[in-house]
C-alpha cells in the first residue's frame, strides 16, 4: 500500500520536512519502478529507506536527485517543488551519494574535491575542500590518487565529496556495500557525525541491523510502500508485544498462574519450562507475573522481553509480498 | 540561462588532467598526428626534382586536415561513455552543473588539445619542408592560401568532429564501441579532405567557401543537436 494518509508521513520536528513526497510514482514503459509513495522527512533526521533488490530505492533517490523524472505525484526536496525548472536549486541543496563512489580513479582526492568544489560554485572552496577532508580523516591522503584507495577510503571520499556543499538533505546509497566491518562501522561513524551535525540524511540500505542502529525512521519499500515509521513503532505495529518465562520445572497448572493476570492478554507453552505471555505492557506486566509464580512454588529463570528485530518486521512484510506472488 | 565559466572551466581542467594520465589517451592523441606527419613528409622528400610539378597540382597541407578531425574523435568519444564506463557521471550530473555547461567542458577540452597538436605537427611540417626540402618541392607545399586554409578549417572540422564524437558517445555505453563509431563517422570527411589534397576533386575558390561554410554550419548546429541528446534519464538508467 502507499496511503500517505493511513501512515504518520513526518517526524516529531516542527521546522518544514526537508522533503515530502505524495504518491510519486516512476515507470519505464511497462515496468513499475516504485509506485504511489508518500513520506515526509524532518530536518535533520535520519531516515531509512529499505528494500530487495529491484524494490525501487535507488530509482526514488534518483528522483528526488532530479536526475529522473517522475510519471505522476509530487515532492518537495529541500524546500523546493521537484519540477524540471528547478533542478538547478535543488540540486544546489542536495547532495547523492551514489552506491558506487563514482570518483576519478586517475585523479588525487584533492582533484576531485577540486573539481566538486568548483561544480558547486563555493565561495572559498580552499576551506570547505580542507574542512572536508578534516571531517572524514583524509587530510594525510589528499594527495593520492584515488586509484589506489581501498574500498572503504573510497567510500570516505565520496562522503567527503558530497560535504562540500554543505547539503541540506544527503542522499545516502548503500554506502556500505561490498565494505568489510570495519570500513562499514568506520562509514555508520560517520553518519552518526553527520546527524550530529544536523544533516538530513536519506539511507538506502539492505542492511536492516544499519538502519536499526542509525535511522529515526524506516520505510519499507517494495515498489510500494509497505510500512514507515520507528523501527519500535513497526514492531509493536506488526508483532504482539510478549514475555518469556523460563522455570526450573515446568508449572503444574500454568493457565491458574497466568489465566488470572490482568496485564496478561494470553499465552503458550513454547517448550519444556518456556512460557510466552502477550502482553501490550510487558514492563508493567513482568512484576505481576513474577509474584504469581512466586506464589506458584516455581523456580524462576527469567524473565523477558522477546525483542521483534527491524529484520523480523522486513521479512514479515517482505516474504508477504513474496507469498502473494510476483507484482 | 546563465552559463557558468568557472564550472565550464572546472570540467576542462579534470579533463586535461585524466587525459595526461591515461596511457591510452596519450597514445591515441599522438598516433594520428604521427601518420598524418609522416606520410606528407616522405612524399615531399621522395620526390624528384622533376615531380616538383605534380606538387603544385596537390594541396599536401590539406591532406593534414585528417588531424584535427581524428584526434578529436578519439578524445570526444570517451566524454561521455568513458564517465558512464568509470561511474563517474552520476555524481556530477547531480550538481548544480547544466547540460549545456558539461557539454560544452567536454568539446574544449577535446578541442584544445586537438588543435593544439595539430598546429604543432604543421609547424614541425613547415619548418622541415623550408628548411630541407628541395626549393622547388618547398615552393610547392608552401603557399600562403593553403596554409591559411589550414589554420583556418583546423578549428572548424575539430568542432565537428568533437560534436559527432560527443553524440555518439552519449548514445554508447561503451568507449571502445564508441571510438570505432567516431572515427567511422569522420572517415567522409578525411576522405573528402584527402581527395581535394591530391587533385581527385579539384579544389576552386567556390569549393573553398564551401569548405569553411559548411562547417562553420556544422559546428554551430551541432551544438543545438548534441544537447537535447544528452539525456540524463536514459544516461543514469541505461534505459534505451
Amino acid at each position: 500500500m502507499g496511503d500517505g494518509d493511513t501512515w504518520p508521513l513526518a517526524a516529531d520536528r516542527d521546522d518544514p520536512p526537508a522533503l515530502s513526497v505524495r504518491r510519486l510514482s516512476k515507470r519505464f514503459g511497462d515496468r513499475v519502478a516504485f509506485e504511489d509513495v508518500s513520506f515526509d522527512v524532518g530536518r535533520g533526521e535520519v531516515f531509512g529507506f529499505l528494500g530487495p533488490n529491484g524494490a525501487g530505492k535507488t530509482t526514488t533517490v534518483r528522483a528526488l536527485g532530479t536526475l529522473i523524472a517522475p510519471t505522476s505525484g509530487s515532492a518537495t526536496v529541500a524546500g523546493w517543488p521537484l519540477e524540471p525548472e528547478n533542478g538547478m536549486e535543488i540540486r544546489r541543496r542536495i547532495a547523492v551519494m551514489p552506491e558506487s563512489p563514482g570518483l576519478y580513479l586517475r585523479l588525487s582526492v584533492l582533484e576531485n574535491l577540486e573539481l566538486f568544489a568548483d561544480l558547486y560554485e563555493l565561495a572559498d572552496p580552499r576551506d570547505r575542500i580542507e574542512r572536508s577532508l578534516r571531517a572524514m580523516d583524509l587530510t594525510g591522503r589528499a594527495r593520492d590518487a584515488c586509484g589506489i584507495l581501498s574500498k572503504g577510503l573510497r567510500q570516505r571520499v565520496a562522503l567527503a565529496r558530497a560535504l562540500l556543499g554543505e547539503p541540506e538533505v544527503l542522499f545516502l546509497d548503500e554506502p556500505t556495500a561490498g565494505l568489510d566491518p570495519v570500513a562499514a562501522r568506520e562509514v555508520h561513524e560517520l553518519i552518526v557525525g553527520l546527524r550530529q551535525r544536523g544533516v538530513t540524511i536519506f539511507l538506502t540500505t539492505h542492511r536492516l541491523e544499519e538502519a536499526e542502529r542509525l535511522c529515526d525512521r524506516v520505510a519499507i519499500l517494495n515498489t510500494t510502500l509497505r510500512s514507515i515509521g520507528r523501527p519500535d513503532e513497526l514492531r509493536d505495529r506488526l508483532f504482539a508485544r510478549t514475555l518469556t518465562v523460563r522455570t526450573a520445572a515446568p508449572l503444574d497448572a500454568p493457565d491458574r498462574v497466568f489465566g488470572g493476570l490482568q496485564a496478561i492478554e494470553g499465552w503458550r507453552e513454547d517448550g519444556r519450562a518456556h512460557y510466552v505471555l502477550a502482553a501490550s505492557d510487558p514492563d508493567g506486566a513482568a512484576p505481576g507475573v513474577t509474584r504469581a509464580l512466586v506464589a506458584a512454588g516455581a523456580d524462576v529463570l527469567s524473565i523477558t522481553e522477546s525483542r521483534r528485530s527491524l529484520e523480523d518486521v522486513y521479512l514479515e512484510l517482505i516474504d508477504g509480498d513474496v507469498e502473494a506472488g510476483p507484482r | 540561462m546563465r552559463m557558468s565559466g568557472r564550472r565550464i572551466r572546472a570540467v576542462v581542467r579534470k579533463e586535461l588532467r585524466e587525459y595526461r594520465r591515461h596511457g591510452s589517451v596519450v597514445v591515441a592523441t599522438a598516433i594520428f598526428p604521427l601518420i598524418f606527419l609522416i606520410q606528407p613528409l616522405i612524399l615531399v622528400f621522395m620526390v624528384p626534382s622533376a615531380g616538383a610539378a605534380t606538387l603544385e597540382q596537390w594541396h599536401v597541407l590539406l591532406y593534414m586536415l585528417a588531424i584535427p578531425v581524428l584526434t578529436p574523435a578519439v578524445l570526444a568519444a570517451y566524454a561521455v561513455a568513458g564517465e558512464r564506463q568509470q561511474g563517474s557521471l552520476e555524481p556530477v550530473l547531480t550538481t548544480p552543473i547544466t547540460t549545456e555547461e558539461f557539454l560544452l567542458g567536454k568539446a574544449l577540452s577535446a578541442l584544445v588539445p586537438s588543435v593544439g597538436v595539430a598546429y604543432a605537427v604543421y609547424a614541425v611540417f613547415l619548418g622541415c619542408v623550408a628548411l630541407f626540402a628541395q626549393p622547388a618541392a618547398a615552393a610547392a607545399v608552401l603557399r600562403p592560401p593553403d596554409i591559411a586554409a589550414q589554420v583556418l578549417l583546423t578549428p572548424l572540422l575539430a568542432t565537428f568532429s568533437i560534436w559527432v564524437g560527443i553524440a555518439i558517445s552519449t548514445r554508447s555505453s561503451d568507449v571502445r564501441v564508441a571510438q570505432q563509431l567516431c572515427l567511422l563517422a569522420d572517415l567522409p570527411v578525411v576522405l573528402v579532405t584527402s581527395l581535394i589534397a591530391f587533385d581527385v576533386i579539384h579544389l576552386t575558390p567556390a569549393l573553398g567557401v564551401i569548405l569553411i561554410v559548411l562547417p562553420l554550419i556544422a559546428d554551430v548546429t551541432g551544438w543545438r543537436i548534441v544537447a537535447p541528446m544528452f539525456d540524463r534519464e536514459r544516461l543514469v538508467t541505461g534505459a534505451r
